[in-house]
C-alpha cells in the first residue's frame, strides 16, 4: 500500500538524531512488548509478512506520532482481536474472561534460546530464474492498496541486476494468507540519478531486494 | 504503555499461548546475548584472516556460522566491504529490516523516520549527522534492505594496526560502522 511507512525520498524529517550509548530498551514496557511479539509470532498463526502489514495498516498520524514499540503494541492488539485470540473487553480488564484457543505451537522458556535466529524464507523454485546478473531491468508502475516489498522511490525506474539471492516467500502473497508464493528475488541497483533526477550526487549508487514480479526486461 | 502492554501479557498469558516465562527468557536474551559484540567479532576476523574474509563476502551466513559465533543465523546474511572507493550503508526504508542476528536490536534513530527518508537520497547528509565524512572520491552505495535479505557491512581496517589480536580489532568495530552510519575507532585513541 501507498501508506506513510514507505518513506524512502520522503522531505521533512529533520536530521537523524544518533542517541550515545543508547541502551537496548528505554523502558521495560518496551522490552516485554517486544517478546510479548516473539512468543505470539512464534504461535505461527500469523506471517511476518502479516505483520509488517499491521503496522502499515495503522493511521498514519497514529504511525506517525508513535514510538516503535507502541506501533508493535498497537499491532499486537489488533492482531489478536482480529484473529479471535483476545476480545477488546478482556485487554480493558486486563484479565482473560474467555478460555483461550488451542494454538499449534506455544513457547516455552526453554526453546527461547532457539527462537532468536529468524526462520528461513528461502524456498524451492518452482521455475528458472527470468533474470541474470548483468540484465537490464524496469521495476514496474504498481500501486496495490495491500502489501508490498517495492517501494515508491524504486517504481517505474531502470536498473541492472546485480545479484540473484535465490527463492523466497513473496510477501504481497504472504501478507494475504494465501501462502508462500515464491519467487526469485534479485538485488537491484539503480544510479541516484535515475530515481532522484539531476540534483542527485552523480556517484550515488542505491539497490533494493526486488522480488520478480516486480520486475521487466529494460 | 506500561499499563497497557502488562494488560495484554496478562490476558494473553492467562489463555495459556506462551509460557509467562519465555517473556522473560526471550528479553533477557535480547538484552544479553544477541549485540553488536557478535557483528565486531566477526569483522575482527575478517580483517585477520583473509580466507575467511574471502568466505565472508562469498556467503556471510555460512562463515559466520562456521565461526561458530551463533548458535544459527537467519537466511541470506550479506556481507559488504567498504573500499577506498566505495563506502556502504544500509538501511530499510519501508520497516526496520536490521541484521539482528549480529547486531542485536537495531537503534532508535535506524527505525525513525529522518534515517529512513534520507538514507536513499541525501547519504551524504546523513553521515554529516553522525560527524562523518568520507574521504574525497569515495562513492556511496545505499542498500535497502526490502526483503528478508539482511546487510552487515564489513569497515576498512584501520591503519596503524598492524599485528592486533582479533580481541583488541574487534574493540574498534561499533556497531555504526557496521551499519555504514560510522567508521571504526581510531586506533591511537583506542590503545
Amino acid at each position: 500500500m501507498d501508506g506513510i511507512h514507505d518513506m524512502g525520498g520522503m522531505h521533512g524529517f529533520g536530521k537523524v538524531e544518533p542517541e550515545p550509548n543508547e541502551p537496548v530498551f528505554h523502558s521495560e514496557w518496551e522490552a516485554r512488548c517486544l517478546a510479548l511479539n516473539r512468543a505470539m509470532g512464534y504461535a505461527g498463526i500469523w506471517t511476518i509478512d502479516q505483520t509488517r502489514a499491521g503496522i502499515e495498516e495503522l493511521p498514519p498520524d497514529l504511525y506517525l506520532s508513535s514510538s516503535y514499540y507502541k506501533k508493535w503494541a498497537l499491532r499486537l492488539e489488533n492482531l489478536v482481536i482480529e484473529r479471535g485470540l483476545a476480545d477488546a473487553d478482556e485487554i480493558a480488564a486486563g484479565h482473560a474472561l474467555r478460555p483461550g484457543k488451542t494454538l499449534k505451537r506455544k513457547l516455552a522458556a526453554v526453546d527461547v534460546p532457539n527462537t532468536i535466529s529468524r526462520g528461513s524464507y528461502a524456498r524451492p523454485a518452482r521455475a528458472p530464474a527470468r533474470f541474470k546478473a548483468g540484465d537490464r531491468v524496469r521495476t514496474k508502475n504498481i500501486h496495490p492498496v495491500t502489501h508490498t516489498r517495492l517501494p515508491r522511490y524504486a517504481r517505474d525506474k531502470v536498473g541492472v541486476i546485480e545479484a540473484l539471492r535465490g527463492c523466497h516467500v513473496y510477501p504481497d502473497t504472504a501478507a494475504l494468507g494465501q501462502g508462500d508464493d515464491p519467487q526469485w528475488l534479485y538485488t537491484v541497483v539503480f544510479d541516484g540519478r535515475e530515481l532522484w533526477g539531476e540534483s542527485a550526487e552523480p556517484s550515488l549508487k542505491v539497490s533494493i531486494e526486488a522480488f520478480e514480479p516486480y520486475l521487466e526486461p529494460a | 504503555m506500561q499499563l497497557r502492554v502488562r494488560a495484554l501479557e496478562t490476558v494473553l498469558g492467562e489463555k495459556g499461548y506462551f509460557d509467562p516465562a519465555a517473556i522473560d527468557a526471550l528479553i533477557q536474551a535480547y538484552e544479553t546475548k544477541v549485540g553488536p559484540h557478535i557483528g565486531a567479532r566477526v569483522v575482527a576476523k575478517a580483517w585477520s584472516d583473509p580466507v575467511f574474509k574471502q568466505a565472508l563476502i562469498a556467503d556471510a551466513t555460512k562463515a559466520v556460522l562456521n565461526m561458530g559465533a551463533l548458535n544459527r543465523v537467519g537466511d541470506h546474511l550479506i556481507a559488504v566491504e567498504n573500499t577506498p572507493k566505495q563506502h556502504n550503508m544500509i538501511v530499510c526504508t519501508l520497516c526496520s529490516c536490521y541484521p539482528w542476528e549480529v547486531l542485536g536490536l537495531p537503534p532508535v534513530w535506524y527505525k525513525s523516520a529522518p534515517y529512513r527518508s534520507r538514507a536513499v537520497n541525501d547519504p551524504r547528509g546523513v553521515l554529516k549527522d553522525f560527524g562523518v565524512t568520507l574521504a574525497p572520491g569515495t562513492d556511496i552505495r545505499v542498500w535497502d534492505s526490502t526483503a528478508e535479505t539482511r546487510f552487515i557491512v564489513l569497515p576498512m581496517r584501520p591503519a596503524g594496526t598492524e599485528g592486533w589480536s582479533e580481541e583488541k580489532l574487534a574493540a574498534l568495530v561499533t556497531r555504526d560502522s557496521m551499519i555504514g552510519t560510522g567508521l571504526p575507532k581510531d586506533p591511537k585513541a583506542a590503545a
